[in-house]
């Protein structure tokens, strides 16, 4: 018995002390959070005051349409820290070294999914504030809001794992950055994200309506109150976004965390 | 870390395959507690597989090994603890301090906070690294990074100790230190296994062994002006039990000779190529010229006796 407890807690410090090591890197590479601070601030900016203007948000105001739009692509984004990170350290001495300590070997893994957490926290506060500032309100009462933010954190635990998953199959962090690029891009731009999807050819209005993207951001709305803007007879998922979110995030995260896993191991068994 | 515990490496009939490619192949080895083995072969020879299946980052396919008293596939878990490994790629954070680095590394050996950082300072002291502890590593030179990844594998004191080519990247100077180093470790009772490329030779003793076997004695001759190297390498070779060693940088060159060698005979010959000495001196080989002589092939024109 107290073997367990012992090696739990040996575990749990072990997987500290990595989160810190990553978070430590920070410190030493602020660009690093640049992805979940400047960029989601650009994008709130961007579509409040620049695009804003020519968007037509039927029902409702489109500073509080976009902030669900925005909080979703910026935590889908986030695929791509610990993507970066993991192929880094896959691809670099270090892992060797803690490999030949008296390690839980899912210590490096854990630490990885807290620090990575921990930026994600960062991001969201980041988007809440800047949302507020550009007029966006949550209408619904606490039970509901706190829901909301309950969604959120799932949703970047999801793409933390995606993250993982392909951080730990690619080559390098540049293939990384590649492939999040060309995958993510259309995944939050083709969708109800930032513009309505009653205004898109009819394909890529099929697309939007079964893209995950969009039903979490319909979600997230529907949880703070805010218009989703979503016409009538619209696909199932947009129809029960709430729902449909859920199994969205349960979805990613039975798929991505055993292939993570079992690529890391993979990757670390020679 | 008892004396009852045994402390050495045995490896039977070892053998790891990919597929149809043999990595390594019937690997016997023996290293009794307290000693000295340098695993000596050409790239591809299976010395990083040898080092990585003795500390658990590999599986072997074939055959057993027993590291410290414990099997490395049974007990991976209790050989790491009592392992230490500083591998061919430097296996430290370069986004980390140097100090960070070791404090890390002991926090994951369970040191508490305090003993960890009392022994960073204490490592970090020991391979000259004080003055550079709280720079990144990224900063470091070749030379420091490896001694900073010496420096992690002896957080823990391990009475084994693996390194994969301690010397690649260090200047002869660094080579020297790290020998001196690891000589004292040895003489502790810790278990030295050290991989090296070059000689298609393996040798096996402690340094003093070593430097007894090929050791012997170095001419070094200091010479006026950089084209009368050559000549007076020529001239030296007579004397030579090796090609001799030119430093171009510091107008010398180094002949490892025989015993018994008669100056003026040398001074003579060199007069005799015209070569303009300036100064000229024999002295006892050094370790560095030993590990040399043991990894370096003969073309070697540019190292420099420390």
């Amino acid at each position: 018995m107290t073997a367990i407890a012992a090696n739990l807690r040996f575990g749990l410090s072990d997987s500290l002390v990595l989160a810190r090591r990553n978070l430590s890197h920070v410190r030493q590479i602020p660009e690093k959070l640049l992805d979940v601070t400047i960029q989601p601030l650009m994008f709130v900016l961007l579509f409040a005051y620049v695009f804003g203007g020519a968007i037509a948000v039927p029902g409702g105001n489109y500073h509080e349409y976009l902030m669900g739009g925005i909080f979703i692509q910026t935590l889908t984004f986030g695929v791509m820290g610990p993507a970066m990170s993991m192929a880094n350290d896959l691809s670099e001495g270090v892992l060797d070294r803690v490999r030949s300590l008296p390690v839980a070997r899912s210590a490096f893994l854990v630490g990885h999914v807290l620090a990575e957490f921990a930026a994600a926290l960062l991001g969201l506060t980041v988007m809440t504030v800047a949302g507020l500032i550009v007029g966006w309100r949550i209408h619904t009462d606490v039970p509901h809001a706190i829901a909301g933010f309950g969604l959120l954190l799932l949703v970047a635990f999801a793409m933390l794992w995606v993250g993982m998953l392909l951080g730990s199959v690619v080559r390098s962090a540049d293939a990384a950055q590649g492939l999040v690029f060309v995958v993510i891009f259309p995944l939050t731009f083709i969708a109800n994200a930032f513009v309505p999807s009653g205004t898109l050819p009819s394909v890529l209005q099929h697309f939007s309506n079964w893209n995950p993207v969009s039903a979490l951001a319909a979600g997230i709305r529907t949880l703070f109150g805010n218009p989703t803007a979503t016409p009538d007879g619209a696909a199932w998922p947009l129809q029960h976004p709430v729902a449909s979110s859920l199994m969205w995030c349960a979805v990613l995260l039975a798929v991505t965390v055993p292939l993570a896993i079992t690529a890391y191991r993979r990757r670390t068994e020679g | 870390m008892t004396s009852t515990t045994d402390a050495g490496v045995l490896a039977e009939g070892l053998g790891k395959r990919f597929e149809e490619l043999w990595a390594l192949r019937d690997f016997d080895l023996v290293v009794p507690q307290g000693s000295v083995l340098g695993l000596l072969g050409h790239n591809g020879a299976g010395k990083t597989t040898t080092v990585r299946i003795l500390t658990t980052l590999a599986r072997p396919t074939e055959g057993r090994a027993v590291v410290a008293g414990h099997d490395v596939v049974a007990d991976p878990a209790a050989v790491r603890t009592r392992i230490g490994l500083a591998g061919q790629q430097a296996t430290v954070d370069g986004l980390l301090t140097a100090r960070a680095n070791l404090q890390m590394v002991g926090r994951l050996y369970h040191l508490p906070r305090s003993v960890a950082r009392a022994r960073a300072d204490e490592l970090l002291e020991r391979l000259g690294l004080t003055e550079a502890a709280d720079r990144l590593v990224r900063t470091f030179s070749g030379g420091m990074r490896r001694r900073l990844d010496l420096a992690a594998s002896l957080v823990a004191a391990p009475p084994v100790l693996f390194l994969d080519e301690p010397t690649t990247g260090l200047d002869p100077r660094a080579r020297v230190e790290l020998w001196e180093l690891l000589e004292e470790l040895v003489r502790d009772g810790v278990t030295l296994m050290l991989t090296t490329q070059y000689l298609e030779e393996a040798a096996q003793g402690s340094p003093a062994e070593l430097k007894a076997r090929l050791g012997g004695e170095r001419l070094e001759v200091t010479v006026g002006s950089a084209d009368e190297l050559t000549s007076a390498a020529l001239a030296l070779g007579r004397f030579a039990s090796d090609e001799p060693a030119i430093d171009a940088d510091a107008g010398l060159v180094v002949a490892p000779v025989r015993a018994g060698v008669a100056l003026a005979e040398v001074v003579r010959a060199l007069d005799a190529a015209n070569v303009d000495t300036t100064d000229l001196h024999r002295r006892e080989a050094t370790l560095d010229d030993v590990f040399l002589t043991l990894t370096e092939p003969t073309e070697t024109t540019t190292e420099i006796a420390a």
